[in-house]
């Protein structure tokens, strides 16, 4: 074709090169029709993973946590293992969302309560898996299974103060001494069943009485573990109610000068619970059995040595050893509570709010 | 005179001059992009909508325990004190950097787009770190001058400085794309008729400068209404926080959207209050001829003050986070931290993110020329609703889309489709407020000229309007950019599985306290981030030269 024809002004020349002129029109086009090009490559990709070496895991815990023991796992069974990683609410909220048409097969939350929240989308899990956890550590139905457990503390500055000034229980901390001392992170899901546990033990008058004593010395409130564990470490606050292994994070990556630590009370109760972060199967998974196989996998002694060695936790299953950091379960007095019996989010969150802590 | 009076010609160009012009309405393609534009902006509002329905008489206790007129006000103190401090740090940048002979211009013009890629949790816990209570600056003033306290940092002041560093390039961006285009005639007369530089700053090139200040303050204001990150670290608690605590604490996503429809109604009055600020006025030039660019304007005396100025602009917002992130890295090296494998999180980024600016500048266009060139109600509203995903929170528009997705387009759903789709709907203003600023530099008679001269309406756009919409395309490209760079809800929840960005992986990393890995992350992010700015900016060198 000639540059003439290209420019002129006669039929069909015309309307190439008016084509050839609009790059808007190719743009469009290429707009349209490129999702489209992803959504068939990705489609062909799911099509062509053999259906019974392939797991789809939901994941509320971080890949820099539990992404190693899961490829140890991939590698390990020749299951090609897919993972979506989000907060425990994210997926939660994303899996109620998505309901049977739900492309995942494990959920691995952070916590009981983000298990909970779905808990009628989860199945019953087989009995030999779900009996190599305790009994305390699982749902009441058998739906959900403890993974690694972990304690509640308090964390101290050792610029301000030394373990001794400590009380022996929460009820210590509403003494009028400790205002502007405390620090705590009200909207945590591990606070929050705290607070529940403590309902258990305590009973709801003697639980609404702490909440407002703690209130009553101004605690500062902060978004949750990790500022508590950093605003201690800064001497920002004198002690700050978490959860144990945020410390050894910081350990890790400030040294021993971190100037905090740990503290287990020493008369126990709810400040000493133990609590666990879980995993259920999906009612609508193709591949229960590899999800299965994965939920064996996570308490056999290999995974639970991992947890117990790069995460800081406390292994559930017998014949683990605790990492060496770590107070043993046997030394910290920790109330006995089972963590099915702490599904009543809705009842604790009433009562920080009927006490003004949550809007 | 008179024989121009009389003449036919003469009187016909002067019944063309008006906006409604001869032209019978909008190219069919226009309209059907738009119409596609339309349903994605409403998607979101849709899901809200059957999500809030359920939450019922629960959602009213709701809202009237929440205090809910305090934390909009607030909200509304908030968004109005950083909209403010946004456009009062932005404009004179903008200016100083496109008509000054400020040294250095190219690589202020770079350094001062990139505080946009920080994520606001990370942003906000960085001003913990320096400047809270026992914070970095606190230490550093303990030994010399014995001061233990420094003032509060919590609450508004931490969350205005945070929000405030981390948004005005959204004004930034548009007014230097607006001063590049904006004829300098009106200046230079202003000037010759004995007006000051300052007075002529206050009297031509502020008014001719609003479009373009009104939709970055827009957006900066939008932003602030969403953010989550920054106020929940400044535990300055706001309508979106809020809004997450029923997200992430109560685990209810139907009170969540009950809230969100709330919120979508406060953005519809900030919306409804930058309408206000907009006049009929015209901004582009009137008479015949093209602008040549602006000569820059000589500092003299003033050129340290600017220095100092875009230097301390660049040092808070930019240079003290990467030192402390920086530091971080090297502590954790030191300490024995592993060094993270980047690369992949990287390319999937940049892969992403580019993509996705071209889908949301294509998607831009027509929204932005249907509300300049054709206004009616209907394009009116098609351009103010395109703001509406931008001020919902993340995490409602990525799990409308987990909504329908996974019902309606499975072989979609958890693709990087759907996840580039989800970027549009929650970006589109960036693009469309930054195009529309450029069009309406543009003389609609340049077209008409294209038409008459037997071009198609279409190859008008593509020949006349795009090549001088340069500067507006490269601000909208890159504020997209920079926002797609650091978005997290969606992608953590429509990426596919095991896909992952530098924004994930900062935000992974930082919740579990590895600061050494989240940091380098988030370096990584920055520099990233200042590679195809820098691209941009060297190349514009090279074409005006």
């Amino acid at each position: 074709m000639t540059r003439k024809n290209l420019y002129g002004n006669n039929g069909p020349a015309r309307l190439i090169s008016r084509c050839r002129k609009v790059p808007v029109r190719a743009a469009l086009f290429f707009v349209l029709l490129m999702p489209l090009l992803v959504g068939i490559i990705a489609a062909c990709d799911g099509d062509g993973d053999d259906e019974a070496k392939s797991l789809t895991i939901y994941s509320g815990r971080s890949e820099s946590l539990v992404g190693p023991i899961i490829e140890q796992f991939s590698n390990a069974t020749g299951i090609d293992v897919s993972v979506k990683y989000a907060s425990t609410s994210q997926m939660a909220a994303t899996l109620a969302e998505e309901g049977d048409n739900t492309p995942a097969d494990v959920f691995f939350a952070q916590d009981p309560g983000g298990l909970g929240a779905i808990e009628d989308m989860l199945q019953i899990i087989p009995r030999d898996t779900l009996d190599k956890a305790p009994a305390w550590a699982r749902s009441a139905e058998g739906r959900w299974v403890g993974i690694s457990g972990r304690a509640r503390v308090v964390v101290y500055s050792t610029d301000n103060i030394s373990p001794d000034d400590i009380p022996t229980d929460m009820w210590g901390f509403t003494d009028p001494a400790w205002k502007g001392r405390i620090g705590w992170p009200p909207t945590n899901a591990s606070f929050q069943t705290m607070v529940t546990a403590m309902r258990q033990l305590w009973g709801d008058e003697r639980t609404r009485l702490w909440l407002e004593g703690i209130q009553a010395n101004e605690p500062k409130v902060y978004e949750k573990n990790t500022p508590t564990v950093a605003a201690a470490g800064a001497g920002e606050i004198d002690v700050g109610f978490v959860n144990h292994y945020y410390l050894y994070r910081f350990l890790a990556e400030e040294g021993e000068d971190f100037a905090a630590r740990n503290h287990h009370l020493t008369a126990g109760g709810p400040g000493s619970l133990i609590m666990v972060a879980g995993a259920g199967i999906l009612s609508a998974s193709d591949n229960s059995e590899n999800a299965a196989k994965f939920l064996d996998f996570l308490l056999s002694p290999v995974a639970q040595q991992y947890f117990a060695g790069q995460t800081y936790e406390y292994p559930l299953v017998e014949g683990v050893n605790v990492n060496r950091l770590l107070t043993p379960l046997s030394e910290i007095n920790n109330p006995s509570v089972r963590m099915g019996d702490l599904a009543d989010l809705k009842g604790t969150q009433e009562m920080l709010r009927s006490v003004g802590i949550l809007p | 005179m008179a024989s121009a009076n009389e003449s036919g010609a003469g009187r016909k160009s002067g019944l063309t001059r008006p906006r409604a012009s001869r032209r019978a309405g909008p190219h069919p393609v226009l309209l059907g992009a738009a119409a596609v534009v339309a349903v994605a902006i409403a998607l979101p509002l849709v899901y809200l909508f059957i999500r809030g329905v359920g939450a019922g008489a629960e959602f009213w206790e709701l809202l009237f325990r929440l205090r809910t007129l305090q934390i909009v006000i607030r909200s509304a103190l908030l968004v109005a004190a950083v909209t403010g401090a946004c456009i009062l740090i932005a404009v004179p940048l903008a200016w100083l950097i496109t008509r000054t002979d400020l040294p250095f211009r190219r690589v202020w013009a770079i350094l001062t787009a990139l505080p946009l890629v920080i994520p606001s949790y990370i942003g906000a816990f960085l001003v913990i770190v320096a400047l809270g209570p026992r914070g970095m600056l606190q230490r550093a003033l303990e030994g010399p001058f014995g001061i233990e306290r420094l003032p509060e940092i919590y609450g508004f002041p931490g969350a205005l400085l945070t929000l405030t560093l981390l948004s005005f390039p959204y004004v930034l961006l548009p007014a230097q794309a607006a001063l590049t285009r904006m004829d300098p005639s009106l200046e230079e007369a202003s000037r010759s008729l004995g007006h000051s530089a300052w007075s002529t700053f206050r009297r031509i090139t502020l008014p001719l400068l609003r479009p373009a200040i009104a939709s970055g303050a827009l957006l900066a204001a939008l932003y602030t209404l969403s953010d989550f990150g920054a106020v929940s670290l400044m535990r300055y608690e706001t309508f979106t926080w809020a809004i997450y605590l029923q997200y992430n604490s109560s685990l209810d996503r139907i009170l969540a959207a009950g809230l969100c429809l709330v919120l979508a109604l406060f953005a519809a009055g900030i919306l409804l209050a930058e309408s206000r600020t907009r006049t009929q006025a015209a901004y582009h030039r009137s008479s015949s001829g093209a602008a040549r660019p602006a000569k820059p304007l000589p500092l003299g005396h003033w050129r340290l003050p600017a220095l100092a100025f875009c230097g301390g602009i660049v040092l808070f917002a930019l240079v003290l986070p990467m030192s402390v992130l920086g530091w971080w890295v090297a502590r954790g090296i030191s300490a024995g931290e592993s060094v993270p494998d980047l690369w992949s999180a990287t390319a999937n980024s940049v892969i992403v993110s580019a993509v996705a600016v071209l889908v949301v500048l294509a998607a831009s266009l027509p929204v932005a020329l249907l509300s300049i060139r054709f206004p009616s109600r209907a394009s009116a509203l098609l351009e103010r609703a395109s703001h509406v995903g931008f001020a919902l929170p993340g995490i409602a528009v990525a799990l409308s889309l987990v909504y329908f997705g996974s019902q309606f387009a499975p072989v979609l759903y958890q693709t990087t489709a759907l996840l580039v789709f989800a970027y549009l709907v929650l970006f589109l203003p960036a693009g469309v407020g930054a195009l529309r600023t450029s069009l309406l530099q543009i003389s609609p008679r340049w077209e008409e000229a294209g038409r008459s001269l037997g071009r198609g309406p279409l190859a008008v756009i593509s020949t006349i309007d795009l090549p001088l919409m340069r500067p507006g395309l490269i601000a909208g490209g890159s504020l997209t950019f920079l926002l797609i760079m650091k978005e997290l809800p969606a992608t953590l929840i429509l990426g596919p599985a095991g896909f992952k960005t530098l924004a994930t992986s900062v935000w992974s990393a930082s919740s579990e306290a590895f600061f050494a890995e989240a940091a380098a992350h988030a370096l990584a992010l920055i520099l990233v981030s200042s590679v195809p700015m820098a691209l941009i900016i060297v190349r514009q060198r090279w074409q005006s030269q």
